[in-house]
């Protein structure tokens, strides 16, 4: 039998270790395993690079891993904190590395990663600050950027639904960078908000196929809060 | 002695400015600020389909406070609705939206535009405090069409319509329409052409308030 379910996000977690690469999942507040990634801060594990959307949001999850100092580098489209000035305060005092990437890359990085294409072109970003160093060449009559893939060691993404296979389903503005993260990680770490009998979740519906997920926790919390 | 005869037009007028220009059936994509304002200005009887970044097509207008879904949020991170006949998808999918061409339009505000169509609108210095980008520049180089939203003159009164863009680009020739407080101006092969101007408006008066050579559209 297959059950990728785990009781605790202790056990959800075991086996992460300082200088790993995280996949967080979630756009603004929707979408983010916030009960997962406040885990990581339990574990005491550091020095890691985290990819994300956002430097996280408000007070928690990501926000307070870069409080505490546990984040060296972040590789993020647009590192601002609505409710907070902590990634601003630790970037100006040099104390975090910043990798930025327009948002249209980061995710298909990630999805080139968990596609088994290890560099592609762009034309975005051609001619800006944010090509500086990489290889351009000519296509279709545009400057293209040279964009390697982008894996992690973990992703940490919230559901919906799910099943011991670790299938999932998103709610509506949930979804977005959660199924490439899953993608794009060696080991993909699920958070859901509620956990059902194998065989009723609609095939149909499925968004992110269990082959993608290796842990699944549930954690029933409610609605997220902007 | 100011002797001009014309009034700016709002933010809100603006928006309904582009919105009239925009047919029945596209796709778009509307930044911050003024942008946002179009999908309120929409013709009636046109149905013009708005995508977010977050994975969202058929943007409806904004809730009611007791209407609002906590899931449902737009690009901005504010509260939004979903049209019958809306759809979600995730964050590769929708940019493949974007990057892939299929959106026919994105509005975008900035704060600089060049005559050969550069655009600058996300970051004002090399060494920002901390920079963002977002979407913006999938959004520049991948949609069918870029129109700009934004005032002819900087707060302090420098024009943003220029030869060349002083801040950090955002992308290379991609904006195609510009339409400020004062005019409608296209980025052509010949550089800024003058489409429309608020009335009152001289071609002189709004030539030195503009950082580049203004042209007339060929009879």
């Amino acid at each position: 039998m297959i059950d990728k379910t785990v009781e605790t996000v202790a056990e959800a977690l075991s086996g992460v270790a300082d200088g790993a690469t995280f996949l967080l999942g979630g756009f603004g507040a929707v979408g983010q395993a916030t009960h997962l990634i406040e885990g990581v801060l339990e574990t005491g594990i550091r020095d890691l690079t985290v990819v994300a959307n956002n430097a996280g949001y408000g007070q928690v999850g990501l926000a307070r891993l870069l409080k505490e100092g546990r984040i060296r580098k972040l590789i993020c489209s647009y590192p601002r904190i609505v409710g907070s000035t902590v990634f601003e305060e630790l970037y100006r005092a040099g104390r975090i590395e910043l990798e930025l990437v327009p948002q249209g890359t980061l995710a298909e990085r990630m999805r080139a990663a968990g596609a088994g294409v290890p560099a592609f072109y762009t034309p975005t970003g051609a001619g800006t600050r944010l090509a500086a160093g990489k290889e351009v060449r000519h296509f279709d009559g545009r400057d293209c950027v040279l964009e390697e893939a982008l894996s992690g060691d973990v992703a940490l993404i919230e559901a919906w639904k799910a099943d011991r296979w670790g299938n999932l389903t998103y709610r509506a503005a949930g979804r977005n960078f959660n199924p490439v993260c899953a993608m794009a990680a060696r080991m993909t770490i699920a958070q859901t908000q509620h956990l059902e009998p194998l065989g009723t979740l609609d095939p149909e519906t499925i968004v992110t196929p269990g082959i993608f997920v290796d842990r699944v926790v549930h954690i029933e919390y409610g609605s997220p809060r902007l | 002695m100011d002797t001009r005869i014309w009034t700016p037009l709002s933010r809100r007028e603006i928006a309904a400015r582009i919105a009239s220009d925009i047919p029945n059936g596209w796709y778009v994509n509307l930044g911050i600020g003024v942008p946002t304002l179009v999908a309120d200005e929409v013709p009636e009887g046109r149905e013009v389909v708005f995508h977010a970044e977050n994975g969202l097509l058929g943007i409806g207008p904004a809730p009611a406070d007791a209407d609002i879904d906590p899931w449902l949020i737009n690009a901005g991170k504010q509260y939004v609705t979903l049209r019958p006949g809306g759809s979600y998808f995730h964050h590769a999918d929708s940019f493949a939206m974007i990057r892939g061409g299929h959106l026919d339009l994105c509005v975008l505000g900035a704060y600089q535009v060049a005559e050969n169509g550069d655009i600058a609108n996300w970051a004002t210095s090399e060494n920002d405090t901390a920079p963002a980008v977002g979407g913006a520049m999938d959004l520049s180089v991948g949609t069918r069409r870029v129109w700009v939203a934004m005032n002819h003159l900087t707060r302090e009164g420098e024009p943003r319509l220029v030869r060349d863009c002083t801040y950090p680009l955002t992308a290379q020739a991609s904006v195609d329409r510009i339409y400020t407080d004062l005019a409608v101006i296209d980025v052509t092969a010949r550089g800024f052409v003058v489409a429309e101007m608020i009335a009152g408006m001289t071609l002189e008066q709004l030539q030195a308030m503009t950082g580049a050579t203004l042209h007339m559209p060929e009879a």
